[in-house]
């Protein structure tokens, strides 16, 4: 078991976590934003498919990868500003208008795939992303190659960490966003505007859903399959409690989720544990599981997570 | 000036309960029409074959019943989950569940011939409730969104499913990732003669009546709907929260279950990939059409059979892709639940003197 462990954990594997983690970085940090002003986005995995969608379509039709990704961030947008009007304006249940967004996005994104591409023997497919190897930093021993020559997007992902942090700590919006989040009624009274704050917390969540999602149809793959989400959209809801809605944990949690996503794949591929492949595919989800056992006494989310806010009632 | 304000209301009219899904589904058609002719089909007549074909003869007739039941169990499920504001998105793996079970209990040669389908209805009902129970505890003892849970809980469930039937259970005589067949005398007896009408689909039309008896006329019923209404005051009202949570869990689980053992014991007769093409999700639209209420699942669980049903000759007949049912659920239940609001406030529109 040792030396299978020394095989698998080579600079390759800590490569592939990076790699493995970008979508689910990219999607959690969204979610912990409207999470933090106090909308829990269950969109989450059908705006990932249906930019996932969107961004390979804009892609193949354009021959431009970062026209696909605008688009990818516009779908998640468009998902985003759905979910506010539900759950901003009219104050529906936000459990069941992110399921409704989560059904509509992904039956839209079968849909309009179909439709635009038919049934054809052989799925369409793209140029995708290339690696792009940093000048001097991937020179680095070890951490060169895992960090450092890798998709751009993913280079774009590990920045919006540090970046979240600042934006939801340092800045004036962040406060806002944050207030409106523990207690839109003070933040109402101090002149913030609960409405608009909660309306731009989800449209950067969807559009940061909609680039990871296009991620996995562009950087990690070069097609657009039904099963290219397969429940990461709902790893990154869990990864946010376990995150303790801070960037930084949020990271962390990706990191952990990926590093045994990547370690079952690995595993799966060697062939010296024999059991079906559908076991390993089970770990990761499992795993997600047990660590929101652990950390859920504790966590302490958003005091007005779920709330809907009316300023005329009382 | 004209200003439109939403004004609480004390209670909500019968008719307009009536009325609602009617005008959610009818905005539904309205939004989903622009996809239609995006396709290139000529609206009335894609809508002519979506709608229709469940009617155009007996036989359609009964495969839309049959497609009904599966969707009225987990609709039924997610009702009594929804009312204690469990929040079971889990219906999927509960499915899978009881499926598997019911799957492997039918296939005993040993078991009495007349044991079977008892057996099967119990034993995968138990399943149900089990999976169900899981989320269950971890919200109750450690405070584990059960969101989180009971969807994850699917995509495990699912993976388990298939780990079975492409290893250790898997068919013999089959190319295929699928389970043995259950014996023949576990097959659900058939209600009409040449049709697929099963039992399951008596079940479903008896589990209706009976969840509404259960949260309406019960001592339990009444604790689901007040721990969802008001978990403040029902506990101070002595209930004791996590039992009832509990409880509801495994009604839950039990009525997803009874959906799996259905679909095997009536339809599939063994367990595969292709199962559950969303029965459980789709559950939760038909919860939300029917308010909630058991006995409004079964028209909404009908409904929903006649979409998809009507989506399949639909995309044959005019090239309108058969994804357009998916969609049109997404799409209903958003708008249900804007409909709803119109229970709980209405729209008075007021003439405000403008200031110059």
């Amino acid at each position: 078991m040792l030396e299978i462990l020394q095989e698998i954990l080579q600079v390759g594997f800590f490569a592939a976590v990076i790699r493995i983690a970008t979508p689910l970085i990219l999607a959690t940090l969204g979610e912990m934003f409207t999470e933090r002003g106090g909308v829990l986005n269950l969109g989450i995995e059908g705006i990932m498919l249906l930019a996932a969608m969107s961004g390979f379509t804009a892609a193949y039709f354009s021959g431009s990868l970062w026209l696909g990704i605008l688009a990818a961030m516009l779908a998640g947008a468009l998902m985003g500003l759905l979910m506010g009007v539900l759950t901003v304006s009219l104050g529906l249940s936000q459990h069941v208008s992110g399921i409704g967004t989560t059904l509509l996005s992904t039956g839209l994104a079968f849909f309009l795939y179909r439709l635009i591409f038919g049934q054809p023997s052989l799925p369409p497919n793209i140029e995708a992303f290339k690696t792009v190897a940093l000048p001097v930093l991937s020179g680095i021993p070890l951490l060169g190659p895992v960090l450092f020559d890798q998709f751009a997007l993913v280079y774009i992902a590990l920045l919006l960490v540090p970046a979240s942090a600042l934006l939801l700590y340092h800045t004036p919006w962040g406060l806002n966003l944050r207030a409106v989040g523990e207690n839109p009624r003070a933040a109402d009274a101090a002149g913030v505007s609960v409405t608009g704050l909660r309306y731009q917390g989800l449209v950067l969540s969807g559009m940061l859903m909609g680039v990871g999602g296009a991620f996995l149809s562009m950087a990690q793959f070069n097609a657009f399959t039904f099963g290219v989400i397969s429940g990461r959209g709902w790893v990154c809801i869990a990864l946010v409690v376990f995150g303790q809605w801070s960037p930084w944990k949020c990271f962390g949690g990706a990191l952990l989720f990926a590093f045994v996503d990547a370690l079952q794949l690995r595993l799966q591929a060697s062939g010296v544990i024999d059991l079906p492949y559908q076991l390993f595919l089970m770990m990761p989800f499992v795993l997600t599981i047990v660590l929101m056992a652990l950390v859920s006494r504790s966590a302490r989310p958003p005091a007005a997570l779920l709330k809907p806010f009316r300023k005329e009632e009382r | 000036m004209i200003r439109l304000r939403l004004e609480s209301r004390e209670q909500t009219p019968t008719w307009l309960r009536v009325t609602l899904p009617l005008f959610a589904i009818a905005a539904t058609l309205l939004l989903c029409a622009g996809l239609v002719a995006m396709a290139g089909a000529n609206v009335l007549e894609a809508y002519a074959h979506l709608l229709l074909s469940s009617f155009r003869s007996r036989f359609d007739f009964v495969e839309t019943l049959v497609k009904a039941t599966p969707i009225a169990f987990t609709g039924l499920a997610v009702a009594v989950a929804f009312r204690a504001k469990f929040w079971n998105i889990g219906a999927e793996g509960q499915l899978l569940a009881g499926a598997i079970a019911a799957a492997f209990v039918g296939g005993r040669a040993g078991l009495p011939a007349w044991s079977l389908v008892p057996l099967m209805l119990l034993c995968g009902m138990a399943a149900g409730a089990a999976w169900a129970l899981l989320p269950a505890v971890l919200k109750t003892r450690y405070k584990v969104d059960d969101v989180v849970t009971t969807l994850l809980l699917n995509f495990i469930m699912f993976y388990l499913m298939m780990a079975l039937v492409d290893g250790p259970w898997k068919d013999p005589l089959s190319g295929y990732p699928d389970s043995p067949d259950i014996r023949i005398e576990a097959e659900f007896p058939i209600l009409l003669a040449a049709t697929r009408l099963h039992l399951g689909v008596l079940l479903a039309l008896l589990a209706a009546p009976l969840t509404w008896f259960l949260m309406r006329r019960t001592t339990l019923g009444f604790n689901i709907r007040a721990v969802g209404e008001n978990p403040i005051a029902a506990r101070y009202a002595g209930i004791r929260i996590p039992m009832v949570i509990t409880a509801t869990a495994a009604v839950s689980g039990a009525l997803a279950g009874l959906a799996g053992v259905s679909e095997v014991g009536g339809i599939h007769f063994q367990v595969m990939a292709g199962l559950s093409p969303g029965y459980g999700y789709t559950g939760i639209v038909i919860a939300t059409l029917a308010l909630l209420n058991p006995l409004g699942v079964l028209p909404a669980a009908f409904f929903f059979a006649v979409i998809i049903t009507g989506a399949e000759a639909m995309s044959r007949a005019t090239g309108v892709p058969v994804f357009l049912a998916d969609v049109f659920q997404g799409v209903a239940l958003i708008c249900m639940l804007v409909a709803i609001l119109f229970t709980q406030y209405r729209l008075r529109i007021r003439r405000v003197a403008t200031q110059r």
